[in-house]
């Protein structure tokens, strides 16, 4: 294609807009619409995704060493853990740092004054890579010889690796769902609009353009629509979100919630949106088109 | 040239339109086509734009066979044969020049080559004192010399015209008759699809006539007094 046709080509997608101003405005709007309930429940699902992770990362394993072993040779046994492929971070507490622990966990409790380093084992504080698989890395923590027992609870784990599972499920499926809907709606909104110019369609091909140059200013306004609308959806998203985590910071004394910040997520939301606006706008435009094609 | 041998066209529904058509078109003629309605003439006229393909012969236009005619190549026919229909098909919100210049731009044509051949067919048409009309604001003989001026635009070898004077007064008939004659001794080859029986007796062209899809007479002279008898 010739560079003076593509200049046309987008000046007469941008004259379209213009002069089918309130169809533009409908598919806008649409845009608008559908991006900000697609985005907005994007957002509450990562947002929920990473505060059970957040609780997930507090199951940790307890490791306690055989209470014969010396110090140095209880240490020791801190690289045998970290050789097991899905730990992330073996911390080694000894008897003391447990006991000084201990004794500020329990102050006030003269039952347990009497409680000497002696009496508490050298231990490591094991984090996983994959909390869901937590079960099978205690069976191969006891496995190593001179750890006498140890202690997690991985029911509890597990449960939070399921939620999360589920969570994950069920957000993909809804936002693509969401994502059809979406098509659908902004896709028969584009043919509305070329229902409105079937007659310049007509005249176009009577005069012998090519399917091509018909097609692309109704894509390059279909782009133009799907990048206005995701700005717009993008503003929007930005300001209700802030002033939604402003709401519930608020209210949430206790701290239960905690929101990722809008600015943390900008570059990941630019991306989408804009790739969101871009796909619906050329898809929408493009399908919609065929049907007047076969004049 | 336009050529068809032996074409016959049934829509889907059934209906037989055409029972085998032979005919020649040489380049440069003038030809009416003419017959009572439901004849088949526009179907004819929608064979030789390739928007229908016939059910069987064969239909040669300018070089394209369009029996076996791609997809693609469609467009390339329409630039050879530029089209005129009864209800002129103008855009209305486009001044008399856009809707010509914009015959010209879909096709890739360059601004300059616009700036220069618009104000030539505008001229040409007479038209040129009103290019910053709207469609509206115009008669209806005006309309159609607009509708004219934009199928001669991409400077096609061939016009076809499907009842070109429909819509349009004795006197206005004559005048589009005229200027498609003019158009046609500049070199162009004109087909016009009539009704209007005094201008083709005034015209003294070929006519080719038309019934239940079959050519019935096709000569220079008496069409009519043979129907008369
Ligand atoms: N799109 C169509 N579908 C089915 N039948 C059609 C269609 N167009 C025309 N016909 C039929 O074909 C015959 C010829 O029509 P047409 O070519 O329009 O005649 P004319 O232009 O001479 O009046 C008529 O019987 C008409 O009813
Ligand atoms: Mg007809």
């Amino acid at each position: 294609m010739k560079i003076n046709n593509i200049g046309y080509l987008m000046k007469e997608g941008l004259r379209h807009i213009f002069t089918h101003g309130f169809m533009s405005f409908a598919a806008v709007c649409v845009t608008v619409a559908c991006l900000l309930i697609v985005g907005s429940f994007a957002i509450l699902a990562y947002n929920l995704d990473i505060m059970v992770e957040d609780l997930n990362k507090t199951s940790e394993i307890l490791v306690y060493v055989d209470s014969s072993l010396s110090d140095a040779e209880a240490k020791s046994i801190g690289t045998k853990i970290n050789m097991l492929d899905n730990v992330l971070q073996a911390t080694f507490v000894s008897r003391e740092e447990a006991l000084q622990k201990f004794v500020a966990d329990h102050q006030n409790d003269s039952a347990f004054s009497g409680v000497q380093a002696q009496d508490l084992r050298h231990r490591f504080v094991v984090t996983l890579e994959d909390n869901s698989r937590m079960e099978e890395t205690d069976g191969q923590l006891k496995q190593i010889p001179g750890v006498a027992n140890t202690s997690a609870a991985y029911e509890l784990a597990e449960g939070f690796s399921t939620v999360q599972d589920v969570l994950h499920i069920v957000s993909y499926a809804v936002i693509a769902v969401l994502l059809v809907v979406s098509l659908l709606i902004i896709s028969n909104t584009v043919k509305l609009a070329m229902y409105d110019r079937r007659d310049e369609i007509a005249i176009m091909k009577m005069v012998g353009a090519t399917n091509g140059f018909i097609r692309l200013p109704f894509v390059v306004e279909g782009f133009t629509l799907g990048m206005l609308g995701a700005t717009l959806a993008f503003g929007l998203e930005w300001v209700m979100y802030d002033a939604l985590v402003a709401r519930i910071a608020e209210a949430d004394s206790l701290k239960l919630f905690n929101f990722v910040p809008f600015q943390e997520l900008l570059i990941p939301m630019v991306v989408t949106f804009a790739a969101a606006g871009m796909f619906v706008g050329i898809v929408g435009s493009w399908s919609s088109i065929r049907r007047f094609m076969d004049v | 040239m336009i050529e068809f041998t032996n074409v016959e066209k049934t829509y889907e529904q059934g209906n037989k339109a055409l029972n085998g058509i032979s005919m020649t078109i040489e380049d440069g003629e003038f030809c009416f086509l003419v017959g009572p309605s439901g004849s088949g003439k526009s179907t004819i006229i929608r064979l030789i734009t390739g928007e229908l393909k016939p059910t069987a012969g064969s239909v040669h236009v300018n070089g394209y066979s369009l029996e076996r005619i791609r997809k693609r190549e469609i467009p390339y026919l329409r630039r050879t044969v530029g089209v005129v229909f009864q209800d002129f098909r103008l855009i209305s919100n486009m001044t008399v020049y856009e809707n010509v210049a914009f015959a010209m731009r879909v096709i890739g044509a360059r601004e300059k080559e616009i700036r220069d051949r618009v104000p030539y067919v505008l001229e040409l048409v007479g038209l040129e004192n009103k290019k910053n009309r709207l469609p509206g604001e115009m008669s209806g003989g005006e309309q159609q010399r607009l509708a004219i001026a934009r199928a001669l635009v991409n400077n096609p070898s061939t016009i076809i015209a499907d009842e070109p004077t429909g819509n349009l007064d004795p006197a206005r008939s004559f005048e589009i008759m005229a200027l498609l004659e003019e158009i046609n001794n500049l070199g162009t080859t004109v087909l016009v699809v009539t009704h209007a029986r005094d201008l083709v007796e005034r015209f003294g062209k070929r006519v080719i006539a038309i019934n239940d899809g079959l050519v019935v007479s096709d000569g220079m002279e008496g069409y009519y007094s043979h129907e008369d008898q």
